[in-house]
């Protein structure tokens, strides 16, 4: 019962309603602009699969007034994005900085479709050039068959 | 009152004796298929046809207790509310992790009742086979349910009230939405239970391809209706317009759907040519293992959503269990059998077959990159125990160099003939069609200018979409053949009429999405009574903000009058709404859709007094990316209509007349 | 038996291993940035006049201490409340930082629950909080005599979190 009320109260946290309310001072719009930017690429820590401008958790409020005031202060992105990762670590970063394991995400979609390309075309290089009317190897049956007959053929 | 008071012990007990019954179909007519005995074969349909029976007794005495607000059954409590409007709470029935099971074996139930109705021209060992499978299948559901997740579980002492359902959920979009994705997911099973029952008997043939698209066609509809209502939800309810996240549970419900796509496709070169069998029966079973490795994602905890329900490892261990056996199950025997299967006609690259292969070569792909993206956080942190995320970058950035030329080629696949086809002419049937993108797409850039590259090709695939899927439906009318063009287009068989309606949908759904992506306009603001803000020409005035009551939420109003060049255009009334079971703020955005564009504007709270924050957006096209997705969804249904396909399909001595030489006693290598 | 169709096994095998530890693993559980790092500067008032504020220094003064971030509004404090007068039982002292909440309401939820804490500072607009990376309340961490934070505990410390992981780090802690 416990853990249930725990989970409750974690969904009414991450209720993923746009906020856009109390206390949320916008800035001139060439700042504002800049601080939306920022606030598109921070992971609301909360709700985790949410940037900080999606969410309506109360952390992400705080966290959208701090960049704001960042960036009024004049930091730009860096500066912003580091002020928080020195407090909360790359993982409020919704996408991390580029490293080798990235890299073996991005590129496994292109080397599964390389690699199924090339089973392919190995596989159709036999069959292209053939006539149409080719015979279809033999069943497990009939190749049973076949051998019996073989078999007896050189006994014979 | 009687009949209130006993619903829960009497659908529990439903629910027992589903098991058993499900039990014994799961045996019974499997060996009597392997040692042809008739009479246990029989038992699949009444077994099959009693199993719904009490599966929905169980799902009505739950329903029951919803109705009357049983607080003393667990989930009632939890999930459910007195104040709650009757549709909630129907639908709060299936809006936990519990209930949502308890629908889940009932469409499942029902489903193993069609096939062992509808199927009657199935061959009797096969369609045993097929339903015992199926129920294997109920079996591991109905443990999991009645054994970490019983819905009937009392609450002693009763509660004197519900905590209520998350006022996001209390929307009539995501009522229907859960049905409609297991009615998909759930669909799958059959594609999966006709490929065992084919890989235990050794053989997939044409007929077998007929057998299995209607339930793969019904399946993919639903599945698509259920994706398109989701998104939708999103799109109104969360409130900034958004209408796809690639949140693990979106993608949870994705990657059968690319799976599914790509096994229709399959089928049809195993229907027609009898080739690339053993490749459909694995479409086969992994369309069907994403819909429970799905299942597992949102219910385990394995990995973290806002959707997600909530999580208990024991569920999550029994999950993996289950999915284990029956996914590891299924593609070991597939490992062992699938080399019974005889490959079938031969053909060219560039050739109908061609087509379907390249379509499912990037359609598998593009699903195991969504499963790759989904998981990868999780492989991170098993293997190096560092926490990283995988967002919509990654995913679009991937998706687009995948789709656009599966988009391209879907332009000309249509016009290419069986076996062996001339790609240059079936281009020059098309020159039309390409000259039609080009000028539209110059016209786009010049009329309106600044559209970024990938916006053009977005519109330029949309275009070239939707005029090809045209172009090839006159040509095979043969609209300039003169006199019985009617005639021509009655005859068209309706799996034809599908295929174009499919694509063109396809096509306008491309188009709204690189619309919206284009020249998306968003205005954040606070305003007050009697102020205007001009957003992509339209004037959005706030005229008034006044308090509105529901039926269990307080909610602020805020009225806007949009006008374009001083016409009035609409008025739109968001809405911030508090609840107060469970106490919870949500917003309601109003939406004035339009052919070009939606308008859109959120209300937030008072920002100071007599000032409000709001959220304003143009969205382009917006609307034309729903209304794609359902016409893709229609061409599905009139395929399902085609004579051909009926459920009851032929039967397989008729089936073999099929001119394709497929065994031949002659060596081949 | 060609290879080929024992790959689509194979490929499910090792996802299937993933998901059976994934299962084990907290998705939601990530580390701290400042954990072996120094505590953040900070000086809170006090709660009312019945406690002293707390501010960096009192957390360097040789001793190990634990501090709790709570807040009366929160249903998973409560929860954790008994375990963190188990703490003061067992000699630590504990202090809070009482987050967005009123000080009416702060003391009256101790008053009703027990009161574990030696100094209590108030962070009413939740800046302290995100100095220390918190994402939300409660959250407790350890510091050692020397103002450096070794431990975090996310969300509520349940009795298991108690006697399985916190009471035995301190225990290694002050050996």
């Amino acid at each position: 019962m416990i853990g249930r009320v725990v989970v409750v109260l974690t969904v009414l946290w991450c209720s993923p309603v746009m906020a856009v309310g109390v206390d949320e001072q916008t800035l001139p719009p060439t700042q504002e602009a800049v601080a939306r930017s920022i606030m598109k690429e921070l992971r609301c820590l909360v709700c985790q699969n949410q940037s900080i401008e999606d969410s309506d958790a109360d952390l992400a409020r705080d966290l959208r007034s701090i960049v704001r005031e960042r960036v009024a202060a004049g930091d730009d992105e860096a500066g912003v994005k580091s002020y928080l990762t020195e407090r909360y670590g790359d993982w409020i970063l919704l996408q991390p900085p580029f490293n080798a394991r990235m890299a073996v995400l991005w590129l496994a979609p292109f080397l599964i479709i390389g690699l199924a390309a090339f089973l392919l075309w190995r596989r159709a290089r036999f069959k292209t050039g053939m006539p149409d009317m080719a015979p279809a190897p033999l069943t497990a049956d009939e190749q049973a068959a076949l051998d019996r007959l073989l078999d007896k053929d050189q006994r014979g | 009152m009687m009949i209130a008071t006993f619903a829960p012990e009497i659908g529990h007990f439903a629910l027992v004796l589903t098991l058993a019954l499900a039990l014994l179909q799961a045996t019974l007519p499997l060996y009597g298929a392997a040692r042809n005995n008739t009479a246990l074969m029989a038992l699949a349909r009444p077994l099959a046809v009693t199993q719904v029976l009490f599966v929905a007794i169980s799902f009505a005495a739950l329903t029951i207790a919803y109705i009357v607000s049983d607080f003393s059954l667990t989930v009632v409590a939890s999930n459910s509310h007195t104040a709650k409007p009757m549709l909630y709470k129907i639908s709060g029935v299936w809006g936990n992790h519990e209930g949502s099971l308890l629908l889940w074996i009932l469409i499942l139930a029902v489903f193993g009742a069609a096939v062992a109705l509808f199927g009657r021209m199935l061959p009797m060992p096969f369609r045993a086979r097929a339903l015992a499978v199926q129920a294997m299948i109920t079996v591991g559901f109905l443990l999991f349910t009645l054994l970490t997740s019983n819905p009937f579980d009392r609450l002693d002492p009763a509660a004197v009230e519900g905590i209520g359902l998350n006022p996001l959920l209390q929307d009539p979009g995501l009522a229907f939405h859960p049905p409609f994705l297991y009615l998909g997911y759930v669909g799958f099973s059959i594609a999966f239970s006709f490929a065992i029952a084919a890989l235990i008997e050794g053989k997939v043939d044409p007929a077998w391809a007929r057998w299995v698209r209607p339930w793969t066609l019904m399946a993919w509809v639903f599945l698509t209706i259920g994706i398109a209502l989701g998104s939708w939800w999103a799109y109104y309810e969360l409130g900034w317009g958004g209408w796809w996240f690639w949140d693990p549970v979106e993608n949870a419900s994705f990657m059968p759907w690319l799976a599914g796509t790509a096994l229709l496709h399959s089928a049809i070169v195993v229907e027609k040519r009898d080739s690339l069998k053993s490749w459909t029966i694995l479409l086969a079973i992994i369309t069907f293992s994403f819909s429970l490795l799905g299942t597992f994602l949102v219910r385990s905890g394995v990995l973290t959503s806002v959707h997600a329900f909530a999580t208990d490892p024991a569920r999550g261990v029994f999950i993996l269990a289950f999915l284990i056996v029956v996914v590891g199950g299924s593609l070991a025997l597939y490992a062992f059998r699938a080399n019974s299967l005889t490959p079938g006609g031969l053909f060219e690259p560039i050739s109908r077959e061609g087509a379907l292969i390249l379509n499912n070569l990037l359609l598998s792909t593009a699903a195991v990159t969504v499963l790759i993206g989904t998981l990868y956080p999780l492989f991170l942190d098993v293997v190096t125990g560092e926490k990283g995320t995988v967002g919509p970058p990654y995913f679009n950035g991937v998706f687009i160099p995948l789709m656009a030329p599966l988009i391209a080629a879907m332009g000309i696949g249509p016009l290419l003939t069986w076996k062996r086809a001339d790609l240059k002419a079936a281009f020059q049937r098309l020159i039309a069609v390409a000259i039609i993108t080009v000028v539209v797409l110059l016209v786009l850039m010049i009329w309106i200018g600044g559209v970024s590259p990938l916006a053009a090709l977005g519109f330029a695939l949309g275009v070239w979409l939707v005029a090809a899927s045209i172009g090839e439906w006159m040509i095979r009318v043969g609209v300039r053949d003169g006199a019985g063009l009617w005639g021509r287009i009655r005859r068209l068989p309706r799996a034809h009429w599908g295929m174009t309606l499919a694509h063109l949908g396809l096509g306008v759904f491309v188009l709204g999405v690189a619309g919206v992506g284009a020249w998306e306009d968003e205005r954040l603001a606070v305003m007050k009574v009697g102020e205007s803000q001009t957003i992509s020409g339209y004037t959005f005035t706030l005229t008034d903000v006044k308090p509105v009551p529901g039926p269990n939420y307080t909610a602020l109003q805020g009225v806007f009058t949009v006008t374009d060049n001083a016409k009035q255009i609409a008025i739109l009334r968001p809405e911030s709404r508090t609840y107060v079971n469970p106490p919870m703020a949500t917003t309601e955005a109003a939406i004035y859709p339009m052919a070009l564009r939606d308008l859109y504007a959120v209300i937030g709270e008072s920002a100071a007094p007599g000032a409000w924050s709001v959220r304003l957006y143009i969205k382009p096209l917006q609307g034309w990316l729903w209304i794609g997705v359902l016409i893709m969804a229609l061409g599905g249904v009139v395929s399902l209509t085609d004579r051909r396909y009926r459920i009851g399909a032929p039967q397989r001595r008729s089936m073999i007349k099929d001119p394709t030489p497929s065994a031949q006693p002659v060596a081949s290598e | 038996m060609p290879v080929r169709f024992f790959i689509p096994l194979l490929a499910f095998l090792s996802i299937a291993i993933a998901l059976g530890v994934g299962l084990f693993l907290k998705p939601a559980e990530v580390p701290s940035a400042l954990v072996g790092k120094a505590a953040p500067e900070f000086q809170l008032p006090a709660l009312d006049n019945q406690v002293k504020g707390l501010s960096r220094d009192d957390l360097a003064k040789g001793q190990v201490t634990i501090v709790n971030f709570f807040a009366s509004w929160c249903a998973p404090c409560r929860v954790e409340h008994p375990q963190l007068i188990a703490l003061r039982d067992a000699g630590y002292a504990v202090h809070a930082v009482v987050h967005k909440d009123t000080p009416k309401n702060a003391r009256q939820f101790l008053d009703k629950l027990g009161n574990p804490f030696q100094l209590i500072g108030t962070d009413n607009d939740g800046r302290v909080s995100i100095d220390w990376g918190v994402y939300g309340v409660p959250e407790t961490f350890i510091i050692d005599g020397n103002g450096n934070i070794i431990y975090r505990h996310v969300g509520a410390i349940m009795p298991d979190d108690l006697t399985e992981k916190i009471l035995p780090f301190l225990a290694k802690v002050q050996s």
